[in-house]
């Protein structure tokens, strides 16, 4: 970086290179070069990986692509957005919470109630706000909408209030804490700790047959890569280069005559929406919604696997996110102690001696932005400036 | 009236617990901007910390009295080898303070399980603190919540005294206002930051001794403390100490007056949404120091 590259690492999570789209390369070779990711990330989904798992392994891998698109959602609004919202648990809760309660009540019947509730609530009848989750045509839309909704209340009045972003990782993180001791308090209505378990249908299909769980598989196969489109739609439009730009300089932006309160919500609220989604597909694969899959814990789990993969990238986050769940799963069942300091370790590493995550590893070779050592390098002599 | 009271002094005990924990919190965030996820799991060694000591020395008032000093020993090194490996270089960059401690407390509590083993331990509370005292008006208040009250006071107390009147709480000052003026001024910033997280850090070693009293030791006992700690520190502002004492016994009060009037769950969903109205009035907390940053 030469004597004109500005102030200083002034906002440095920031260190991570930007990799939008980049001028001097032609537009026409990046659309080719996507054209050609997204159909060999349509065969490995849809072809190779169905052929080569067994029922078993592709239900997990199901799982992981549900972890994926909460990635996408983490990747845009922090990658991007450098918004570092540690509460994503909450909207993929609430995305699957509706979706469980619309599948809970379809199983009980029409008129009856869920089991558990007469079984810790003593309730008689079904309580107000379950009431129109019956209804496929609330409960489907609820899953996005709801988790927007919440994004974009908390959203308006942090952002608003130019509250700072410490304040407001923190807020996002006791929205999760608060949301977990609300659900587990409402036993009787929520199911408590225990979640909503035991989900047998899936509109009229059983999700333990083998062929629907294959079905469910590839809706959220194809989920995933709609949602990698849209997100790298936005990520190059306009839109998407002001929000880096709120990230790298948002007194700058606002002195442009932008409002980079609703830059930043618009990101929050996507990502919301796409932690919603999420949920509401994670409850068909796994067949239960509990508070212990959306707390806080979850929640910085979502951000490891996005900061591991690398955070402003596209596709980063996804196998990232990816990568980590599968580790987990591989390493937790042996070794449960060993998982739980290579994660530790893990994030300490990455995040403290590699901020652009394995993405920027790679982008060397690509010859953008320098490798990290380049990069570690130029922070080095920033700092020292 | 008596209920009025007692649920007073609950709000009041409630809040010398989270001014407790907060309180080192309010000198590593709210002065030095290291967001330290880790400060939980420093908790839990000051409580470890306790329950070994009571093995060694079988008297609990003893134990608890000599625990104090040393929890604060143990917690404080915890923070000087954190902050010397890993935070030192992450100053610039203080959300990333948050993620690589997040990754420390992963493994502190791995560590703790593997040395203490999952379940939670127990301490015996030493015998004066067992009882209740009764206060005019017909209150009965636990004595180890009394206990705890005087022991936050005096935290507070000695901090304030310590950053306004000794030569190392002027440095600190210096620093945290202007951190390059303190430095052309032939302060050492880096010793300086070293030895604000020691104190800080031991802090919580300290708070981690006094909730032995209230309840069992467990590895992840941290999680749950650490977000109530900063809730207090962000609403109390950034810099000041009044800030996070005042905010500490407000969130009590709050907190124990939402729990007579609804649930224990309610309460805290109350809580916090009181907070992000709070934060619309004053977006920066109670309390700031004024800067001319733009950031």
């Amino acid at each position: 970086m030469t004597a004109l590259a500005g102030p200083p690492a002034t906002t440095a999570v920031d260190a991570a290179p930007a990799a939008g789209p980049r001028p001097g390369r032609g537009r026409r070779a990046g659309r080719l070069r996507t054209a050609v990711g997204f159909a060999l990330g349509a065969v490995l989904l849809f072809a190779a990986a169905p052929l080569a798992l067994s029922d078993f392994r592709l239900s997990l891998l199901a799982k992981y692509l549900c972890l994926a698109v909460v990635a996408i959602g983490i990747g845009i609004a922090w990658g991007r957005g450098g918004l570092l919202t540690l509460g994503q648990g909450v909207f993929f809760g609430l995305g699957g919470y509706a979706m469980a309660m619309h599948l809970k009540l379809a199983d009980a019947g029409p008129g009856q109630m869920p089991d558990f509730m007469q079984l810790y609530g003593q309730l008689d009848e079904l309580p107000l706000w379950w009431r129109p989750f019956a209804s496929p045509w609330f409960a489907l839309p609820a899953t996005v909408l709801l988790p927007m909704a919440v994004a974009f209340g908390l959203g308006s009045l942090v952002f608003r209030r130019r509250v700072r972003g410490a304040y407001f990782a923190i807020l996002s993180q006791a929205l999760a804490a608060a949301m977990v001791i609300l659900l587990i308090g409402q036993q009787g209505t929520t199911g408590g700790t225990n979640g909503l378990t035991d989900i047998q249908g899936f509109f009229g299909y059983d999700l333990d047959d083998p062929v629907n769980q294959r079905t469910v598989y590839f809706l959220i196969a194809a989920a995933l890569l709609a949602l990698l489109w849209l997100a790298r739609q936005l990520i190059q439009s306009r839109y998407g280069e002001l929000l880096v730009a709120v990230r790298d300089g948002e007194e700058r932006v606002r002195f442009l005559g932008y409002d980079p309160a609703t830059v930043k919500l618009v990101a929050y609220v996507t990502a919301a929406g796409m932690a919603g989604l999420a949920g509401a597909l994670f409850v068909p694969a796994v067949g239960i919604i509990s508070p212990a899959l959306i707390g806080i814990v979850p929640s910085i789990e979502f951000v490891i696997g996005v900061a591991v993969g690398g955070r402003a990238t596209l596709l980063g986050p996804v196998l990232g996110a990816v990568a980590v769940a599968w580790a987990r799963t591989a390493l937790s069942e042996r070794f449960p102690g060993t998982w739980t300091y290579l994660q530790g370790g893990l994030f300490v590493l990455v995040v403290a001696f590699l901020p652009g995550g394995l993405a920027a590893l790679c982008s060397r070779r690509r010859g953008t932005g320098g490798g990290p050592l380049t990069r570690l390098r130029r922070r080095r002599t920033e700092a020292a400036a | 009236m008596t209920v009025l009271f007692g649920q007073l002094f609950t709000g009041i005990s409630i809040g010398a617990v989270l001014l407790l924990i907060a309180l080192g919190l309010a000198l590593t965030f709210g002065q030095m901007n290291v967001i330290n996820m880790a400060h939980g799991e420093f908790i839990m060694a000051g409580a470890y910390t306790t329950y070994v000591l009571q093995q060694i020395i079988t008297g609990a008032g003893w134990s608890l009295l000599v625990a104090l000093p040393v929890a604060f020993v143990v917690a404080g090194a915890m923070g000087v080898l954190l902050e010397a490996l890993l935070i030192r270089r992450l100053y610039a960059r203080p959300l990333d303070t948050l993620l690589v401690t997040w990754g420390v407390s992963l493994i502190l509590q791995q560590l703790a399980r593997d040395v203490f083993g999952s379940p939670n331990v127990q301490t015996r509370a030493p015998e004066p603190l067992t009882g209740n005292v009764a206060l005019p008006g017909g209150v009965t208040v636990a004595n180890n919540r009394v206990f705890i009250l005087v022991l936050a006071l005096a935290a507070v107390a000695a901090l304030t005294l310590a950053l306004r009147l000794t030569p190392l709480g002027r440095r600190i000052r210096a620093v945290v206002q202007n951190r390059d003026l303190a430095a052309v001024s032939g302060i050492p910033t880096a010793r300086v930051d070293r030895i604000t997280f020691f104190v800080g850090s031991g802090l919580a070693g300290v708070a981690g001794v006094a909730l032995t009293l209230l309840g069992p030791i467990g590895p992840t006992m941290g999680t749950n403390l650490i977000i109530d700690a900063f809730l207090v520190v962000v609403v109390g502002g950034i810099g000041q100490l009044k800030g996070s004492v005042i905010v500490a016994f407000a969130l009590g009060v709050l907190q124990a007056t939402g729990e007579y009037l609804t649930t224990l769950s309610v309460a805290k969903v109350m809580v916090f949404i009181a907070i992000v109205a709070f934060l619309q009035w004053r977006p920066q907390g109670l309390f700031t120091l004024r800067t001319r940053s733009l950031a």
